[in-house]
């Protein structure tokens, strides 16, 4: 072996190989069938949605009846499930929205470490509950608690349409499971926020503080630009959870037609509760009405998704990435 | 505008170790100095602790008093926010908000101070500014553009244009040059003996060229060794420091004998 054979070599031309290609088609080969699986999957599920909900959303061409069984046109059937649906998930936003943020802003830059820690853990634990746990909690405890307080929104409340009717005895209304949805997506919420809060430049922060500014407004001028993007994907994979929520507000609602009144039993339902009540015992074109209500919710949560792009891209020059 | 600065018997400790020990130094109004050393040797910390921004660590503190005009910023009564307000701070990476634009980055300090003004006198400040920081020509048409798409040099003097914009009455830089490039850098170099002219001005540089061509006075720090505190060796005239220093240690370092 001579000496020159043990040295790397150094490289004099750009012809040739350095070896590796190998690897490198292997990675972007596995990139891309993983791209293209996640692609096959969602048309699958879209394409037997649109197939299996035909019959309802079209009866005269695609079935044997002219109409669908639980009212005279598809549309009559689930604009109340939609709307039921998206109530009962921006109840749960607005509420956890503002606690999830202030609590991920105190882990993150207002707690002592010895804190912090902690609080960390028990939010985390908060979102390995099932939610069939949150459910029986709703309707056990929850819902008893909540009648009183409907009761006061009902007296001094009551001339908004939203608190207005006859309130419950039960405490099994939408609000509830709103309130449900929202102790269920606050973890999700807030450690997201911690960790895009906690990736803020610290050179930003110190920028900000000194040119004089207070803690909550360094926060206000650094972290909360800073971490805009971040704050509505977590609101977004909050919401996501919120709509699709089936167990949790299937056992704390007690659905009915609905009404503009959050406060009253017996009224509202939401697409994935209806779908599990019904879908056992369905067959048929009952079965089409409730993979076409299906459908409806696939359809809000991809618009859902998209104004969450479109919001957070319009400041993309401003997000510090370039 | 324009305050001296004191400091009495000043300690700086990160926790139980102490960075710096015993800091007495005056600094003149409408002057300015430069901190020279070795890596390590304190003279960050200790200029951080003129506007309290080294408390933004876990764990730092300053004993002694440190006047301003005569007023001890680390008095249990003053607010580290004020200190703030009268001491800016640029720093060694230029640091510009990436979500603001350039404009809005001149005007960050009137937005925190929560004060009220018509867009002309908004613009008054930013033009105003930014001549100041001798980049109005090269962002006038982009004023609304985030500041993160200028180049360094750029930046750095956006950030020297914000800290300026809120007229504060001492301006540090903390190695304002040392991510720039020789050109930017002798911008930045001009600007500093023109800033002279209305604020007291303290830099920390690594180069001591630097300091020889932009300060009237030098202080020079050491450290005896590996966890040992910085001290304040000499502080003198630039031009006493760099041709005929009384302390050995100075001799050597500004010789380029050691360090």
């Amino acid at each position: 072996m001579t000496d020159t054979a043990t040295e790397p070599s150094r490289r004099t031309s750009l012809k040739g190989s350095r070896g590796g290609e190998a690897g490198d088609r292997v990675f972007s080969g596995l990139a891309l069938t993983a791209g293209i699986v996640i692609l096959l999957v969602l048309a699958f599920v879209a394409v037997f949605l649109l197939i299996e909900s035909l019959p309802a959303l079209w009866p005269e061409a695609f079935s044997d009846q002219d109409t669908i069984e639980s009212a005279d046109t598809f549309w009559q059937y689930v604009w109340p499930l939609m709307a039921g649906t998206l109530i009962a998930s921006i109840i749960a936003i607005l509420l956890a929205t503002p606690v999830a943020v202030g609590i991920a802003l105190y882990i993150s830059h207002y707690a002592p470490r010895s804190i912090a820690t902690p609080v960390g853990y028990v939010i985390d634990l908060l979102a390995a509950i099932p939610s069939v746990v949150f459910g029986a909690w709703g309707m056990t405890v929850l819902a008893g608690a909540m009648v009183p307080i409907y009761a006061w929104l009902n007296e001094y409340l009551g001339w908004i349409p939203l608190f207005g009717g006859t309130p419950t005895t039960t405490g099994r209304t939408l609000l509830t499971s709103g309130v449900v949805l929202a102790v269920m997506i606050l973890p999700i919420i807030t450690s997201l926020c911690r960790e895009i809060f906690l990736q803020t430049p610290k050179l930003h922060e110190e920028a900000a503080l000194a040119l004089g500014a207070t803690r909550w407004e360094m926060v206000k001028m650094t972290v909360f630009p800073f971490a805009r993007a971040g704050i509505v994907s977590s609101i977004m994979l909050g919401l996501g959870r919120a709509l699709g929520e089936t167990m949790a507000v299937t056992l704390v609602l007690s659905p009915g037609i609905f009404s503009w009144s959050l406060i009253q039993s017996g009224r509202n339902a939401t697409i994935p509760s209806e779908i599990a009540l019904n879908f056992p015992e369905a067959f048929g074109m009952r079965q089409s009405e409730l993979i076409a209500a299906g459908l409806m919710l696939f359809i809000i949560t991809l618009a859902v998704n998209m104004v969450a792009r479109w919001i957070v891209s319009r400041h993309k020059e401003f997000s510090g990435a370039n | 505008m324009s305050k001296r600065i004191d400091a009495v018997d000043l300690n700086v400790y990160y926790g139980n170790f102490r960075a710096v020990e015993g800091v007495n130094i005056n600094i003149e109004p409408r002057s300015v100095t430069a901190f020279i050393g070795p890596s390590g040797c304190g003279k960050t910390t200790f200029l951080r602790t003129i506007n309290r921004m080294h408390e933004v660590l876990p764990g730092a503190r300053a004993e002694g008093r440190l006047l301003l005009d005569g007023e001890d910023i680390y008095d249990p009564g003053v607010d580290p926010v004020t200190v703030r307000t009268m001491v800016g701070m640029v720093f060694q990476r230029p640091n510009p908000f990436p979500t603001m634009s350039i404009r809005d980055n001149i005007l960050a300090g009137y937005k925190l101070n929560g004060t009220r003004m018509s867009k002309s006198t908004a613009d008054g400040i930013v033009e105003k500014s930014l001549r100041g920081a001798n980049l109005w020509n090269e962002v006038k048409d982009r004023l609304d553009k985030p500041g993160s798409g200028l180049s360094g040099g750029q930046q750095q003097r956006l950030c020297i244009a914000r800290s300026i914009a809120v007229e504060p009455d001492v301006i540090l830089m903390d190695e304002p040059c040392s991510a720039l490039d020789p050109i930017s850098t002798l911008a930045i170099e001009d600007l500093i003996n023109e800033l002279k002219d209305n604020y007291t001005v303290v830099i920390v540089t690594h180069n001591m060229q630097q300091a020889a061509r932009v300060a009237d006075k030098t202080a020079f720090f050491n450290i005896a060794g590996t966890g040992k505190p910085g001290k304040l060796i000499e502080y003198d005239d630039t031009s006493v420091i760099f041709n005929n220093p009384s302390n050995k240690q100075t001799e050597d370092y500004v010789s380029g004998r050691f360090g």
